[in-house]
């Protein structure tokens, strides 16, 4: 089977300074279509800088990178960008959403740096599917400061979905929610997996991690442990048995 | 050619999007039906299928829309802001628009009152003679004789008018009322050689200037003065005591380059001004119309030729007269008005300079105020020219605006001067297009750096910042 990521021995190099800091020493890793990946760490661990390699965002100091078959390790500023126009969807701790623009507006955001422009009815139709499938279907219209935590990701997840990505790429998703909600944006990542989405997440939480496949802990720069996951949640039962738990102490004299 | 592998659909779940994407294969469209890709519900909600390769094919136009609709928005989330850049932008061009509009329009007042002094006309004053260091005042050496008058139309080819000139001030009178005006002794050519045509009645003729006959033709505000609403024709004027009859008014001149009134004149034959009026032999001056504006240096130099030799003045010594020609005057009036373009138009350049320099400032400022939004825009894969272009168009949406308000004001100014001073209102529609250009090439030049700055920014930092 292809590979949607394969990392061959990447080494990034910072030169801040006088001091080089080496954030990532030597990972080698490759994630097949269809997984659920968690990358964790410590801070200082290189897993961002790790994610902002896969991401593309940043080129490696050394190694190969081949995504989706295609080699990104060579590409310059401007392939880069059209790499993760077309084959990343990316979702952020902060949601990074546009301010005081529609919600579809701003899943329509990634279709307007496409090479091959769509009309804006076909934009508008993508961009309301997206959020269609991320339940956000009559919130459309809405702004963000008019949508709560949970809707703001969905929001974002939709706009990484909208190119039909070959991999989902989330950055702490969950770190700015509350619990139930966490369960709930998880709920969303492990349903796009089911559907054959690959989809990376780097994260601290380790219950947050059991919703997904695979787990990556990464030391110093290098993984040191990448096992599958046993005792897997299910987003759905977990918030049933939540939802069950406060239906519970709401009846409870 | 890649995106369109986006519509063509895994139909198995294991093979998540990993078909060749360079390729836009024609079954695509028979792909109707195929699963809706990761939908939460289990309903089949097919894509806009007939979206293939050929429909999505780039349309830049609608890029550019998409992108000034983005930088519509940003101007008006800060509409202060946006007003206050704009407003060196508007200062400069209004500037610029009302100095063309009130340049042009006191260009065509001087033009027009040049033009009054005739076609092709050379005059020569008498006496710039220069004794002990003393230079007399034109016409009070009295060298120029009736003769010479009659010398250069006799002897200089190409020359189609000639008319002796006297000028005096008298005190005129008719029935009870009087006036002081303007005394002019002419020949019969003048009229034609000021191009200032009759409005009622008859010039005089050759046969008065030889009879020295006591006929004069008066000017609208002469007329006005001694005759009220009287039709002036056949009326006595008398000239210090010397009654001339009425034969001719002329029509409205208006005002001299200098500021005086045209029309307060009498003008009789040049002979009975000399004999009549003023008892003088010599003339004041004699105006020269040449049949070609091609002649005139020719017959200039061919004017100072026989009035030296008429005048027996040895060479190296001065002449006892001066030669003027139009364009002399013409040109003592456009210098002035050069100055006057030269300093409102480099006022009008520093404004632009600053107006754009406030754009540079505003933009930079709005580059680091969306650094995040640029971060935004690159994640999502949004290449530096992109940034660029958006950052651009903003700045030049700004300048464009600014030049388009500009424009409308420096008209209304200049229209409002223009309806002050009796002007014609003049401007030009070149100047209005050079105006919206160049305001829209500050907003390029100065809009250029903010841009590049954001177009290079490191798309990881500008995620991260707060």
């Amino acid at each position: 089977m292809k590979s949607v990521i394969q990392l061959q021995d990447i080494h990034k190099v910072y030169h801040t300074g006088e001091v080089d800091v080496h954030a990532v020493r030597g990972v080698s890793l490759e994630i097949g279509p269809g997984e659920f990946v968690a990358i964790m760490g410590a801070s200082g661990s290189g897993k961002s800088t790790l994610m902002n390699l896969i991401g593309c965002l940043d080129r490696p100091t050394q190694g190969r990178y081949l995504l989706d078959d295609t080699d990104v390790s060579e590409l310059d500023r401007d392939e880069l960008a059209d790499i993760r126009n077309q084959k990343i969807g990316f979702v952020f701790q902060g949601f990074n959403l546009l301010p005081r623009t529609s919600a579809l507006e701003n899943a329509e955001l990634p279709m307007l740096y496409m090479h091959d422009h769509l009309t804006s009815r076909d934009q508008r139709q993508r961009a309301l599917e997206a959020l269609e499938t991320v339940g956000l279907g009559e919130r459309s219209g809405h702004h963000p400061n008019q949508l709560s935590g949970g809707q703001q990701q969905r929001v974002a997840i939709a706009r990484a979905l909208v190119n039909h990505p070959a991999l989902l790429l989330a950055d702490e998703p969950t770190g700015n929610l509350d619990s139930q909600t966490s369960i709930e944006i998880m709920g969303v990542f492990q349903k796009l997996n089911e559907q054959g989405m690959t989809v990376v997440m780097v994260t601290h939480e380790l219950d947050i991690a059991r919703y997904t496949k695979r787990n990556v802990i990464m030391r110093d720069g290098k993984v040191v442990s990448d096992t599958p996951v046993a005792d897997r949640l299910k987003a759905d039962a977990e918030l049933r048995r939540l939802r069950e738990a406060q239906h519970a102490v709401q009846l409870a004299p | 050619m890649r995106n369109c592998a986006g519509y063509a659909r895994p139909s198995t779940r294991s093979n998540w999007r990993h078909e060749n994407r360079s390729e836009c294969i024609a079954p695509v469209l028979g792909r109707r039906n195929v699963r809706n890709w990761c939908s939460l519900e289990t309903r089949h909600s097919p894509f806009p299928v007939g979206a293939g390769c050929a429909r999505g094919r780039a349309r830049f136009s609608m890029r550019i829309v998409a992108i000034l609709k983005v930088a519509f928005r940003a101007l008006q989330r800060n509409k202060m802001r946006t007003v206050l850049t704009m407003l060196g932008i508007i200062i400069g061009v209004a500037a610029v628009i009302a100095m063309v509009g009130i340049g042009n329009g006191a260009k065509a007042q001087v033009e027009a009152q040049i033009a009054s002094l005739g076609q092709n006309v050379i005059l020569i004053f008498s006496g710039s003679m220069t004794r002990s260091g003393i230079h007399s005042g034109w016409g009070s050496a009295g060298t120029l004789m009736v003769e010479d008058a009659d010398a250069i139309r006799r002897e200089i080819p190409g020359v189609q008018g000639v008319s002796p000139e006297l000028r005096s001030v008298a005190q005129a009178a008719a029935g009870n009322q009087n006036w002081s005006t303007q005394i002019l002794g002419e020949s019969p050519d003048y009229f034609q050689l000021r191009q200032w045509p009759l409005a009622d009645g008859t010039s005089f003729t050759e046969q008065d200037v030889r009879g020295a006959n006591k006929v004069a033709v008066i000017g609208k505000t002469t007329a006005q003065q001694l005759y009220g609403n009287e039709n002036p024709l056949g009326q006595i004027v008398r000239i210090k005591n010397v009654p001339f009859t009425v034969v001719g008014l002329l029509s409205s001149k208006g005002l001299s380059v200098m500021g005086s009134d045209q029309d307060d004149v009498i003008i009789m034959p040049y002979t009975s001004a000399m004999k009549r009026v003023l008892g003088v032999t010599t003339l004041r001056s004699i105006n020269v119309q040449a049949a070609a504006p091609q002649l005139l240096p020719v017959i200039q130099q061919q004017l100072i030729g026989l009035l030296r030799q008429r005048h027996r003045i040895l060479p190296g010594r001065d002449d006892d007269f001066t030669v003027r020609g139009q364009q002399d005057i013409a040109d003592m009036a456009t210098a002035q008005s050069k100055t006057m373009t030269l300093l409102l138009g480099s006022i009008a350049a520093i404004s632009l300079l600053v107006g754009g320099i406030g754009i540079m400032n505003i933009m930079l400022v709005s580059v680091t105020e969306r650094t995040r939004e640029i971060g935004i825009r690159m994640a999502v894969g949004a290449r530096g020219h992109d940034i660029l272009l958006q950052f651009l168009i903003e700045a030049v949406t700004l300048s464009a605006i600014g030049g388009v308000l500009g424009i409308g004001l420096g008209i209304g100014a200049s229209n409002l001067v223009a309806s002050k001073m009796q002007w014609p209102t003049l401007t030009p529609m070149w100047a209005s297009a050079a105006a919206f250009l160049v305001s829209a090439t500050v907003g390029i030049f100065f809009g250029f750096y903010p841009a590049r700055k954001a177009a290079r920014l490191d798309p990881i930092e500008a995620l991260r910042y707060e």
